[in-house]
C-alpha cells in the first residue's frame, strides 16, 4: 500500500510539472466562466458545458491515457527491476493519472462555476460527477487497449475508434435498431442499451437532472421514470462504476502476464 | 550462484530460448553474447521478471523463482537505454528509487561525486544528454550495493571517460565479492572486463566457459575474432 502511494506521488510530481496541465485547466476555466459572463444561468451553462464534457473528456482521456502508458514504458522498466510488485505500479500509474485529470477538470469547472452560481445548484455536482467518472472510465479503456496492443500507432488508432463508437457510432446503431423494430415494444431494450455506453450514462444523468428529459419524448419519459428516481440514478453511476472497474481488472490481468 | 535450467521463451511463434542451460558463478563477471536477436535481452529480462517465461526454472541462491518480487532487492539493473519521467531531476529519481526501496542504504553521493554528476543533478532529466542520463542510470543500478548487478550494453552512450570509470567500477564490484552479468557487443571491452563467457545461438547455449578458453579453442588471438569464427 505505501509503494502504491510512493508511486502516485511521483507520478503527480512529475505530470502536474508538464504545461499541458495548465491549458487543459485554463480550458475548462475560460470556457466556463465565459459561458456565464456572456448571460448563461447555470441550467443553461450546465446544458452547454454537457456536450463538452461528453465528447471532450473521453476523447482526452482515453488518447492521453494511450500515450502516457506508451512513454512510461521504460519507466515501468526501471521500476519493475526493483522490489515492487506489478499491482502497486499498475495501480500507481493509473490512479497516477486519473487523480490530476480529475482535480484539473474539478478545478477548471467546479471553481468558476462555484464562483458565478454557488454550489447548491444539482446540475452543478451532477456535472462534476459525469466528468469525473468519464475520466475515470476513458483512462481505464486506454489502460486496456495500450497494454493489449504493443505496437503504439495501433493502440492510439484504436482508442480513436473506441471513442468514435461510444461518442457518435452508437446512437446511430440505436437508432437503426428502433427504426428496424419499430413495430415492437422497445422501451426496456433501449433502457438496457443504455447501460452499455458510459457516455450515454452520462448524458442521460445530466438530461435528468436538467430536467428536460421530456424532450426526448417518451423514452425520455420512461427514462425519467427509471433514472430519474433514486434506484434509477444508483443503477448509472453503479454501471459507470462498473465501465471503470472491469476495464482496470482486465487490464491488471493483462498487466500481470506482460513481457517488458 | 544462478542456475538455469530448460528455460523456454517464446514470443508468439518466435521460440527466442529453446531450454537453454547455464550457471552463473559468485564473484565472477560473466558475459553473455550472441548476434541480434539470440535470446540475450530476453534471457536478462526472465533474470529479472521482467519477461514471463514458459517453461524450465531460475533459482538464485538455491531461491526458485515464481513469480515472487523480493528477490530484486539483491538485483542492480542497468537496461541499455535510459528513460526516465521527463520532469523530475536526477536527484528526485534517486530519492524516489531509495523511497520506494524502503530500509535500504545507499551510497549515493559517493557515486555522483564518482561519476562527476554533481552539477547535472538538479536539471530535468529530459534536458540531459544520453550519456549523462546513462550515468544516472548505472547510479541507480549500484547505489543499493546489491549482490547481483546486470548490466545490459553498460557503455554504450557513454564518452571514453565515463566509460573507463564504469569499467574501473565495474572491477571493484567484482574484487568486492559481486556477481556481475553484462551484454556487450564490444568485444574488446568483454576481453577486458569478463571472467566467463556464455555464448548463444538461436536461444541455445554454444559456449560455457573462461573467455581464454574460448580463444584458445578456436585458435584466434582475441575474443573479437574467436566469436566472429564462431558465428560463421
Amino acid at each position: 500500500m505505501t509503494t502504491l502511494i510512493k508511486i502516485i506521488k511521483y507520478q503527480l510530481h512529475d505530470l502536474l510539472r508538464g504545461k499541458w496541465f495548465i491549458l487543459y485547466t485554463a480550458v475548462f476555466f475560460l470556457l466556463t466562466d465565459g459561458l456565464f459572463r456572456f448571460g448563461g444561468d447555470p441550467g443553461q451553462v450546465s446544458l452547454s458545458l454537457m456536450n463538452v464534457v461528453l465528447f471532450i473528456i473521453p476523447l482526452v482521456s482515453i488518447v492521453f491515457g494511450t500515450m502516457f502508458f506508451y512513454n512510461s514504458r521504460e519507466f515501468m522498466e526501471l521500476l519493475l527491476s526493483q522490489p515492487i510488485s506489478r499491482v502497486s505500479l499498475f495501480l500507481g500509474l493509473y490512479l497516477g493519472l486519473t487523480l490530476p485529470l480529475s482535480a484539473v477538470y474539478l478545478i477548471g469547472v467546479g471553481v468558476p462555476f462555484m464562483y458565478h452560481a454557488g454550489i447548491m445548484t444539482g446540475s452543478y455536482w451532477i456535472l462534476l460527477l459525469v466528468g469525473v467518472s468519464l475520466t475515470w472510465v476513458f483512462t481505464a479503456l486506454a489502460f486496456l487497449i495500450a497494454v493489449l496492443s504493443e505496437q503504439r500507432v495501433k493502440g492510439v488508432g484504436m482508442t480513436i475508434v473506441l471513442w468514435l463508437f461510444f461518442a457518435i457510432l452508437y446512437d446511430g446503431i440505436i437508432l437503426f435498431i428502433l427504426f428496424a423494430l419499430e413495430d415492437y415494444p422497445l422501451e426496456k431494450l433501449t433502457l438496457i442499451l443504455s447501460l452499455f455506453n458510459p457516455i450515454d450514462l452520462g448524458r442521460i444523468l445530466m438530461l435528468l437532472q436538467l430536467d428536460i428529459a421530456a424532450l426526448m419524448g417518451y423514452t425520455g419519459a420512461l427514462f425519467s421514470k427509471f433514472y430519474g428516481d433514486m434506484f434509477g440514478s444508483a443503477v448509472a453511476v453503479l454501471a459507470l462504476w462498473t465501465w471503470c472497474a472491469t476495464p482496470v481488472l482486465l487490464g491488471y490481468r493483462a498487466f500481470s502476464k506482460k513481457d517488458f | 550462484m544462478i542456475d538455469i535450467k530448460g528455460l523456454k521463451k517464446r514470443f508468439g511463434r518466435l521460440e527466442v530460448l529453446k531450454e537453454l542451460d547455464a550457471q552463473i558463478k559468485d564473484n565472477k563477471i560473466t558475459a553473455i553474447v550472441g548476434h541480434n536477436g539470440s535470446g540475450k535481452t530476453t534471457l536478462i529480462k526472465c533474470l529479472l521478471g521482467l519477461d514471463k517465461y514458459d517453461g524450465g526454472d531460475i533459482s538464485i541462491n538455491d531461491f526458485k523463482l515464481s513469480g515472487d518480487w523480493n528477490y530484486r532487492s539483491q538485483i542492480g539493473y542497468m537496461p541499455q537505454v535510459a528513460r526516465f519521467p521527463d520532469n523530475l531531476t536526477a536527484t528526485e529519481v534517486i530519492t524516489m528509487i531509495s523511497d520506494l526501496r524502503t530500509g535500504s542504504t545507499t551510497h549515493a553521493d559517493e557515486l555522483i561525486a564518482y561519476f562527476r554528476l554533481s552539477k547535472e543533478m538538479e536539471k530535468p532529466l529530459k534536458t540531459l544528454s544520453g550519456g549523462t542520463r546513462q550515468k544516472v542510470n548505472a547510479i541507480v543500478a549500484l547505489m543499493f550495493n546489491p549482490d547481483i548487478l546486470i548490466l545490459d550494453e553498460p557503455t554504450a552512450g557513454l564518452d571514453p571517460v565515463s566509460s573507463s570509470l564504469l569499467k574501473d567500477m565495474i572491477h571493484s564490484e567484482k574484487d568486492a565479492g559481486k556477481t556481475v552479468i553484462i551484454t556487450s557487443h564490444i568485444m574488446s571491452e568483454i576481453q577486458e572486463l569478463a571472467d566467463t563467457i556464455l555464448y548463444l545461438l538461436d536461444g541455445k547455449m554454444l559456449f560455457d566457459g573462461p573467455v581464454d578458453e574460448l580463444i584458445s579453442q578456436t585458435g584466434e588471438k582475441n575474443l573479437e575474432r574467436a566469436i566472429a569464427k564462431m558465428m560463421t
